[in-house]
Parts: C-alpha cells; sequence; structure tokens
C-alpha cells in the first residue's frame, strides 16, 4: 500500500471514491452488458432468419430492423444518452446516475452488436442449414444448433470487440451522473490535474479488458475445431 | 417407393422466371439405385430436392414411401424427412461437432434411448468404417472420410430413402471408388432405395440400375442403365456416355479426319456396341469370311457395367457395296448396336 501511495500520493485520500467508481463501472457493465448481449444476439438471429434467402423469411420485419438499426447507430451515444432520458424515466424511472445509464448504454451498443453478430452468422455455411431441414430440424432448432452453437467462436470474438466499446460509453455515461471510472478521471484527473489518478484509471481499465480478452480466448481456443 | 408427378419448379429471380424443373414424372422402385445425369444447371439439384421437398416444387406431386408429401403441412412434413437421407456434394458436417456428434444430431429428435443412440452411432461408424475417427472433427478429415461421416448421419434415423446430391464429385477417382463401394453396400444391406445425382457417367455406370438424363429440367430420356448404355437415343445420352468410356477422343480424330480414320471411297466408319452375351470378335471375323468385308479396328473399349461386360469397337469396314449392306445386317441380326460414323 506504502509503495503504491508513493507513486500515487493521491490515492490515500480518494481511495474509497475510487473503489466506488470502479463499482459503478462495473455495475454498467454488467447489467447492460448482460442486457445488450441477450438483445443484440436476438436481433442479430432476427436479421439473419428473416432475411430474403433466411429459414423464416419475413421481409417487412427484416426491413423494420434493417432500418431501426442503421438510425439507431447513426445517432453520437452523447446524444443519444439525452434523447433517451424520458424512455429511461419511463422504463426504469429515473434518467440518471447508475440506474439512469442502462437504457442509454444498452441503445448505445446493442444496434453495433446485432451487426456483428449478423456477419458472424451470414458465415454459417449455408449447406449446413439446409442439411439440417432435410434432417427434419425446425427453424428454432435450427438457430440453436446450427447457428448459435456453429458461431460460438466468432460470437466471442465480436462479444469482445463490443465489451471493449462498451467500457468506452460507460465512461461518457458519467455526464449523466451515473459516475463510474470515467467521472472520476475527470472530476480528478481532468478537472483537479491529478495525473497519477488519470494513470490509476488507465490501468483499472486496460486490467478489465486483459481480463475479458484472456477469458475471450481462452473460449475462442476451447471451440475452434 | 418415389413417385414425381408431372413435377415443376418455377424460380423467380429479378423479374425473370426460371424455370430449373419442368414436367418432370418418375417413378423410383423400391430398393433401386436410381442415377440422374445432365450437365450443370439441367436442374439436377433441384429436381431432387423437390424430394424431400426441401423446394417447394411450383406443381406436381411428389409422393414417398406411399405418403404424398405435397400435401402435408410442416410439422408432418419434418417428421417425414427424418426418413429420408440426403447427402452433399460439400459434405456439410458441422464443424463444431466431433464425428460422433455430427452422427448423433439428427438421432436428437429419435425416441431412442441414450444407451441405443450409442449403439447406433457406433454400428454406423462400424459400417462407415471411421470407427477409429469418432472423436475427430470434420477438419482433421480427408474428404473421403467427411462423405462417410455424412452417409453415417444420413443413415441414423433409418432411412427408407437416401439422396445424393453429387456425393462424389469434389473426390478424386479412387475415393469416388470407395464412396460408390459404400452406397452399394448401404442398398444391398440395408435395402435403402438411393437417388444419386451426378454429371458423370462412370459414376452411373459403377452403381446404378436405372437412369434418367435430364437436359434444360426435363427428363429427355429413361431406362435400366444397360439400355441406356447399349441403345442410347438422345444425343446428349450419347454425349455423356462417350465422354464416359473415352470414345470422345476416337469421335474426335474422326472430325479432325485424322488419318486414322480416313476411308477409302465406298468404306463405311461404324460403332459397334455389344454386351458379353453377344461379343463382337466372332462377329467381325465372321464378316471376312461370309461376305469378303475386311474390317480394321481403330478404337475399342469395355465397360462393365454393374458387372455386365459393354464392349464399344470402331470399325472401318470396306468391300462391296452389296457386301456391306449385307453385313451391316448381319451384324444387327448378332443384336449388336451400329453406328454409321462416318461413309
Ligand atoms: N434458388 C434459386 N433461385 C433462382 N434460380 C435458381 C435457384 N436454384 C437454382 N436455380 C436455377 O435453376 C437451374 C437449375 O439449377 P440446379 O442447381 O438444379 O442445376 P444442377 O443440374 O444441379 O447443376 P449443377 O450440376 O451445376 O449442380 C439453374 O439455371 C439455376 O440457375
Ligand atoms: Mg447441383
Amino acid at each position: 500500500m506504502n509503495f503504491l501511495y508513493q507513486i500515487a500520493p493521491n490515492l490515500e485520500p480518494l481511495g474509497g471514491e475510487l473503489l466506488k467508481c470502479i463499482r459503478q463501472t462495473f455495475q454498467m457493465l454488467m447489467v447492460s452488458g448482460l442486457i445488450a448481449f441477450f438483445l443484440g444476439v436476438l436481433l442479430g438471429v432476427l436479421l439473419t432468419v428473416t432475411k430474403s434467402d433466411g429459414i423464416m423469411r419475413n421481409p417487412i420485419l427484416y426491413k423494420f430492423l434493417d432500418k431501426i438499426i442503421d438510425v439507431i447507430r447513426s445517432i453520437p451515444f452523447i446524444i443519444l444518452m439525452v434523447l433517451l432520458i424520458p424512455l429511461s424515466r419511463a422504463l426504469v424511472g429515473t434518467g440518471s446516475g447508475v440506474t439512469g445509464s442502462y437504457v442509454a448504454l444498452i441503445a448505445g451498443t446493442v444496434p453495433f452488436f446485432a451487426r456483428q453478430i449478423e456477419s458472424v452468422l451470414a458465415d454459417v455455411d449455408y449447406g449446413l442449414v439446409e442439411a439440417s431441414e432435410a434432417m427434419g430440424f425446425s427453424p428454432t432448432e435450427i438457430i440453436f444448433s446450427v447457428y448459435l452453437k456453429e458461431s460460438i467462436p466468432g460470437i466471442t470474438r465480436v462479444t469482445m470487440i463490443t465489451f471493449v466499446s462498451l467500457i468506452g460509453i460507460t465512461a461518457m455515461a458519467g455526464a449523466i451522473g451515473a459516475g463510474g471510472l470515467g467521472d472520476f478521471a475527470i472530476r480528478y484527473g481532468y478537472q483537479m490535474g491529478y495525473r497519477d489518478m488519470i494513470w490509476v484509471t488507465v490501468i483499472i481499465i486496460l486490467a478489465i479488458i486483459s481480463v475479458i480478452q484472456f477469458i475471450g480466448n481462452v473460449i475462442i481456443k476451447r471451440t475452434t475445431h | 417407393m418415389i413417385k414425381l408427378e408431372k413435377v415443376s419448379k418455377i424460380f423467380h429471380s429479378g423479374g425473370k422466371e426460371i424455370p430449373a424443373v419442368q414436367d418432370v414424372t418418375l417413378d423410383i422402385q423400391e430398393g433401386e439405385i436410381f442415377g440422374i445425369i445432365g450437365f450443370s444447371g439441367a436442374g439436377k439439384s433441384t429436381l431432387v430436392r423437390c424430394i424431400n421437398l426441401l423446394e417447394k416444387p411450383t406443381a406436381g406431386r411428389v409422393t414417398v414411401d406411399g405418403v404424398e408429401l405435397t400435401g402435408l403441412d410442416e410439422k408432418k412434413l419434418r417428421e417425414v424427412r427424418r426418413k429420408i437421407g440426403m447427402i452433399f456434394q460439400h459434405f456439410n458436417l458441422l464443424r463444431s461437432r466431433t464425428v460422433y456428434q455430427n452422427i448423433a444430431f439428427p438421432l436428437r429428435k429419435s425416441s431412442l434411448s441414450k444407451a441405443e443412440k450409442d449403439e447406433k452411432i457406433n454400428s454406423l461408424l462400424e459400417l462407415v468404417g471411421l470407427a477409429d475417427k469418432k472423436d475427430a472433427y470434420p477438419s482433421q478429415l480427408s474428404g473421403g472420410q467427411k462423405q462417410r461421416v455424412a452417409i453415417a448421419r444420413a443413415l441414423a434415423n433409418d432411412p427408407k430413402v437416401l439422396l445424393c446430391d453429387e456425393a462424389t464429385s469434389a473426390l478424386d477417382p479412387q475415393t469416388t471408388k470407395s464412396i460408390l463401394g459404400l452406397l452399394k453396400k448401404v442398398n444391398e444391406e440395408l435395402s435403402i432405395t438411393i437417388v444419386l445425382i451426378t454429371h458423370e457417367m462412370a459414376v452411373v455406370k459403377d452403381i446404378c440400375d436405372r437412369v434418367a438424363i435430364m437436359e434444360l429440367g426435363r427428363v429427355v430420356e429413361q431406362g435400366t442403365a444397360e439400355e441406356i448404355f447399349v441403345h442410347p437415343k438422345e444425343h446428349l445420352t450419347r454425349d455423356f456416355i462417350s465422354t464416359a468410356s473415352n470414345m470422345d477422343k476416337f469421335l474426335e480424330l474422326v472430325e479432325q479426319n485424322n488419318e486414322l480414320t480416313r476411308l477409302g471411297t465406298g468404306d463405311k466408319l461404324v460403332l459397334l456396341t455389344y454386351s458379353a452375351n453377344n461379343a463382337g470378335e466372332p462377329v467381325i471375323s465372321y464378316l471376312a469370311e461370309a461376305f469378303s468385308v475386311k474390317a480394321n479396328i481403330i478404337y475399342g473399349n469395355i465397360d462393365i457395367l454393374k458387372g455386365k461386360t459393354i464392349g464399344k469397337l470402331g470399325v472401318a469396314l470396306s468391300g462391296e457395296p452389296e457386301q456391306m449392306e449385307k453385313a451391316l445386317a448381319y451384324i444387327k441380326e448378332q443384336k449388336v448396336e451400329v453406328e454409321v460414323v462416318k461413309e
């Protein structure tokens, strides 16, 4: 500890605050990450199967999803955040704080992630889908045991990429009072000019990313044959 | 076993109509190996895919094992599809699953117990000769081995019918032979009806009982493999046969007027096709004796068609015109097919 305080002197008075911010960042990552993951996979699958050559062809639904994803994706996150405050109030009862950030974080992540899932699923050889249809499998069974099962390495890869960009936008969520490491870095590193606190946040974020990447790489290695 | 009645499939693509299959009627018997041959784009794949309704025919009826598939709803259709195995040119194995798991895949919906499934899979692995590869992943297998896995997988639900879409087209000749051997074994030992699509006459020659020739979405000729080989009617059929027995080389020589095939006045270049029970040789020596017609053999080939030999001889005949006529008539009498290639 003493050694740490020596190289980062501001850690001593700000340690408690830092821990709180780390907890907030984790909370944002966990909750919005988990929800965004499922929504993104769901949308990616829907885009894949409702396409004109998909197994549950539905041009109207496809067009609708396709457009809405493009629209949301083209709005800069900082604006999206403000735009979604009323929706957040309606859904989770507040438009600020950690809880108030979830809706925006999810909306900022899902469209990008859904597109990536779509492109991963497009790499699944259509021959496999056809063979499964010939074996008498239903579209739902094909989605789970062919599209998703065969794509685990690809899904893991894009999840890692998206996770890193989610960390990026959680830092911005500090602007609506969500706190977190980004907010910590702005308040102490920028406004107060504590260089050591900037370094501390950078190191913590790098550590989080490294852990995620390590886990992701293990999964990819285990599931690629 | 499989009945196609006036089946048509029209694709709509970019505002245009593509009639991939037109008015095809076929009756495939239980236990036979039925070949469908045609050049690329003839509509072969579309036609087999109409058998298990992977492609919904735009007109006509499809009946498999007494059940009319064209009248079924999706759910029922999925059930009957389990009794129709299918294998593909590119194997279509699941990469994330081992050989064992690939074969287990279609069994997920079966009512067998875990132990019964295990026994089933192991016996299939024995059948296709891959018992030692059961824990390998498809990426670790050769093309021939992958197709063996695909065959085992297609047989997992004890189908009555096995559809093969260019199952050997991605394989070398040696491997093709061994896969065809396996299909033959499957056909004989498990009495499974096989529909085999190919663009190689050699495949038909090796294992098919009957064959249909397709062109531009239509079946232009069909019959037993022997009939087709010995008495081809359509030009297209002859093309396939000549490719299969190297005869195209001979015909090419004729076309180029090579000196080997150059004829004197009144000479005829004929192609004789005979099967084992009316062998060609004695006929030819008889020509010289009885009609003083000289026969000069330019080309010869023997095909083995499901164990039966079919010979082809390209012969230049010369002699008196009257004697030539008699000689040709005599040859025909011997049930040897004669085609005058050049006079
Ligand atoms: N889904 C589709 N949409 C539009 N046209 C199609 C479709 N599938 C096939 N066709 C057309 O139908 C025709 C027959 O195709 P098919 O694949 O049945 O031929 P094939 O005899 O199997 O050829 P190959 O030997 O190359 O596999 C072709 O002209 C092809 O372009
Ligand atoms: Mg084809």
